[in-house]
């Protein structure tokens, strides 16, 4: 039998340690702090940049990352300056932030959830980082908010697309500069009509996570607005590679345009599969096959080689966009210039979002003279701003959402260089792509109030 | 003292101490100095270990007594987490409730699952067990989406009822979990000269729930039914000939170590409210069996280590960066320190689970035992002295069950 001897001395005993378990949260309770998390207290000041270095997303988290190097560098006086050349707001000198030197930390998110809020919380509790950017996946990008929201600090978000990033999951700590599904939809509308016409059958590849589902949302309002019709809606795993078996019963469903709502590896793949699959020669209901992928990026463009010819999408930002439209969208230049500079290739959208959230939050932080959220939230809200190569941007301050012109693109047919895979179709002026904050497919969430930590 | 014998007791006072004084421990260099980079004395880590740790020290009760290797461990962490979240989302935010929901969820789960499993042993089990897992990380991920939220994870919102608490706090906020109104978040820093040791509320409790399931999973190991077990591990065969019905007793240790995972599970979800659908996945399932044999398999302690092993490895590399590494090197000269950088960089960052690998291979190679092990022969290194001066042969030791 188990050995159960009851003594006094031991129900002594174990009544002391069980007491002294007790008490002890009793004791660390009367901890509080004045102020906010992480207040900087010496003469530096440190960012957290939470990034996917491994997974699907991995080659836009290494553009991002060097993006982040290059804002530091140019907010604490080195390099060229950069974008802070062109910036309307002239409040950062050059002197890191309020005079504190900017240092910066980074994780890899994993493009998981759970791995990017660990990576966040040891940046907050061990770092001491009093800003958080990144993220390459909304649904990470959704987590990491909502943990910053609890902790106190700041999230600029870096590239998140989902509608519910700024919709049903918005928090009153979270910003976001790059654009959204819906006004993706919004812009690449019209184009669609023009090009492929007003009678067409579309089948739907979603990756399955809350980018996924509103992208495929809002792409299936816009289309069916102009008369589309929608065949099927097939979500894949964000973590599938081989789309072989999602491609196949697109063959037979009677659709004539393939939507992807896929990005980054996903993209490639399931494009790749789509061309090998021998679809763009298709000819389907007397039309000729067309494939859409409504989210697009440099980086994906070169991933899928010559399959992206003549495919079209949108994008938050292309490095050719000041020399081919014109100085509205001052800042592109200075940018591409700097990155290219130290890196040797342009910059991807995904890297301009970074540099510019980065660049936007020390802005806010020297324009309300203190690091404290609450502040800087006030400072960001409502903020209209020009020359960070969007043309003139607003944070609108019902949602916290970055309003302005959205570009339709092309998969150039040929290319002069392995930089210029991508061609600016039109670009879709802001209020084309503006919505109310109420409107169905950003409803259900509330800002809250501005949470400055302990 | 609590009805263990003495070697026990000692162990789980070392244990004790060790979890309790963690924040002490785990921050060894001042926050200024370059080696800061290697502290892992911050909440968050410290409750991944002992959490991790309770995951672990119940799959031994499984694999360490029965030898029945499980490779779906994760779904119950999965499932407790799911059903701790859906806790705060519907009843309050005291972990309370949510942790023991997830005990029991957990707890039936495996009895469904173990009951169809444990009809077959060895691989067959394990293949068994993989797949139910895997099913159960499918059906989060995609069909159950309305319960589980998918690739984004289970998450609070603003308007979720929560009956007994409230939906938002005055100011407009989701309510923190909180054990009777002590915050899970609450933290207390102690600066000592150049150190910064945090006690954090959310730690203790987790640490004190692994030192219960810790001194629960000695009596186990101890009891007439560890012993039981292990006579499963050696023969089950030759006990069906003596007329004995084993598969109550190995249901039973199944359902345990589910529990425990659900436990963990449970756990987790309270420091952090947030429940993810890879904390389903197969390579969740592995991490557990990496764990305890990395600390030594039908050990203690083992699990407990190599828990906290691997944990460190995940965080603390992982943020080691080629800047980091520049800085530490920025005394070489620039060429020579540029191909130090250049060696050492796929072991840091990204890299940090080759180094894992190759330390896992090392220690399965060098150590079969696992740490454990490797501290015992650490021991005997020091005992064999000993017993050449009294010139009596040291007691041959035993693994730490």
């Amino acid at each position: 039998m188990s050995k159960m001897d009851v003594t006094r001395r031991g129900v002594l005993k174990t009544g002391a340690v069980a007491g002294g378990g007790l008490l002890l949260p009793t004791y660390l309770r009367a901890a509080s702090h004045e102020g906010f998390t992480n207040a900087p207290t010496g003469d530096t000041v440190t960012l957290g940049f939470n990034v996917p270095q491994t997974g699907p997303y991995a080659d836009e988290g290494a553009d991002e990352l060097r993006a982040f190097e290059l804002a530091v560098e140019h907010l604490n006086g080195g390099g060229d300056g950069g974008m802070l050349q062109t910036f309307s707001s002239k409040a950062l000198q050059g002197n890191g932030i309020l005079g504190k030197k900017v240092q910066f930390v980074t994780g890899d998110t994993q493009t998981k959830s759970d791995a990017a809020r660990a990576s966040a919380k040891s940046m907050i509790e061990k770092d001491g980082a009093i800003m958080i950017s990144g993220g390459s996946s909304s649904g990470v990008a959704v987590a990491v908010q909502g943990l910053c929201q609890e902790a106190g600090v700041i999230f600029m978000a870096g590239l998140t697309h989902s509608n519910d990033t700024t919709g049903k999951d918005k928090k009153a700590n979270g910003f976001r500069h790059m654009f959204n599904a819906y006004m993706s939809a919004a812009a690449l509308a019209p184009v669609l009509s023009k090009l492929y016409g007003n009678d067409r059958r579309a089948y739907h590849l979603t990756a399955d996570y809350t980018w996924g589902w509103t992208q495929q949302e809002s792409i299936q309002a816009a289309t069916e607005a102009l008369g589309w019709q929608t065949v099927n809606n097939v979500l894949t795993p964000l973590a599938a590679t081989d789309f072989s078996s999602y491609i196949a019963p697109v063959l037979n469903s009677g659709a004539d345009v393939l939507v992807l709502n896929h990005y980054g590896g996903n993209m490639i793949n399931s494009l790749t599969a789509a061309v090998q699959f021998g679809l763009r020669e298709k000819q389907v209901n007397g039309k000729n096959f067309e494939i859409v992928v409504p989210l697009y990026s440099e980086l994906m463009a070169k991933g899928a080689g010559s399959n992206i010819k003549g495919i079209v999408g949108s994008q938050n930002w292309d490095w050719k966009l000041e020399n081919q439209m014109g100085a509205a969208y001052a800042g592109t230049n200075a940018f591409v210039k700097s990155f290219g500079e130290k890196f040797g290739f342009p910059p991807s959208q995904a890297a301009q979002t970074c540099y510019a959230q980065t660049i936007l939050y020390a802005d806010a932080v020297a324009r309300a003279g203190s690091f404290n959220p609450c502040a800087v939230v006030e400072a960001l809200e409502g903020f209209e701003f020009d020359g960070l190569g969007n043309g003139k941007t607003l944070y609108r301050k019902d949602d916290h959402q970055c309003f302005k012109d959205v570009l339709v693109v092309r998969g150039a047919e040929n290319p002069a260089n392995e930089y210029e895979l991508v061609e600016i179709v039109e670009v879709t002026p802001t209020e084309q792509v503006t919505y109310a904050p109420d409107h169905p497919m950003f409803a259900g969430g509330a800002l809250g109030t501005c949470n400055p930590g302990a | 003292m609590f009805g263990l014998n003495k070697k026990d007791t000692s162990l789980l006072l070392v244990v004790a101490v060790l979890t309790l004084c963690a924040p002490f421990i785990l921050n060894p260099f001042p926050t200024d100095s370059g080696m800061a980079q290697f502290n892992a004395g911050y909440p968050d880590l410290m409750q991944r270990f002992v959490i991790f740790g309770i995951f672990a020290v119940g799959f031994n009760i499984l694999f360490g007594l029965t030898g029945y290797l499980s490779f779906g461990h994760a779904a119950f962490l999965g499932v407790g987490s799911y059903s701790a979240v859906w806790m705060f989302k519907l009843l309050s935010m005291n972990v309370l409730p949510a942790i023991i929901l997830s005990v029991i969820v957990a707890g039936l789960f495996a009895l469904l699952i173990g009951f169809v499993s444990l009809r077959r042993s060895g691989i067959y089990f394990s293949i068994l067990t993989l797949a139910f897992a895997q099913m159960s990380f499918n059906l989060a991920y995609s069909v159950l989406t309305p319960i589980t939220n998918g690739e984004t994870g289970l998450q609070l919102t603003l308007d979720d009822p929560r009956i007994l608490g409230v939906s938002a706090t005055a100011d407009g906020s989701i309510p923190v979990t909180s054990l009777f109104g002590l915050e899970m978040r609450s933290t207390y820093e102690m600066a000592v000269g150049g150190w910064n040791f945090q006690f954090s509320a959310g730690y203790y409790l987790c640490a004190i729930i692994m030192l219960i399931s810790f001194y629960i999973a000695v009596r186990i190991f101890r009891s007439p039914f560890g012993l039981m077990l292990r006579a499963v591990k050696c023969n089950q065969n030759r006990m069906r000939y003596t007329g004995l019905n084993t598969r109550p007793y190995t249901l039973a240790a199944f359902v345990i170590s589910g529990m425990y995972a659900g436990l963990a599970g449970g756990l987790m979800a309270s420091m952090d409210p947030l429940a993810g659908a890879e904390r389903m996945q197969w390579t969740a399932s592995g991490e557990v069996v990496l764990m305890t044999i990395l600390g030594g398999a039908g050990t203690l302690i083992g699990p407990v280590l190599g828990a906290g092993f691997i944990k460190y490895f995940e965080n603390i590399f992982s943020k080691i960066n080629d800047n980091v590494l520049h800085q530490w090197f920025s005394w070489l000269p620039d060429g020579l320190e540029d191909f130090v950088v250049f060696v050492i960089h796929p072991f840091i960052g990204k890299g940090w689970a080759l180094t894992l690998g190759l330390l896992f291979m090392a220690v399965v190679i060098f150590l079969p035992g696992g740490l454990v092990e490797g501290g015992q022969r650490l021991r005997n290194v020091f005992s064999r002295d000993k017993a050449k001066d009294d010139g009596t042969h040291a007691p041959k030791s035993h693994p730490a069950e």
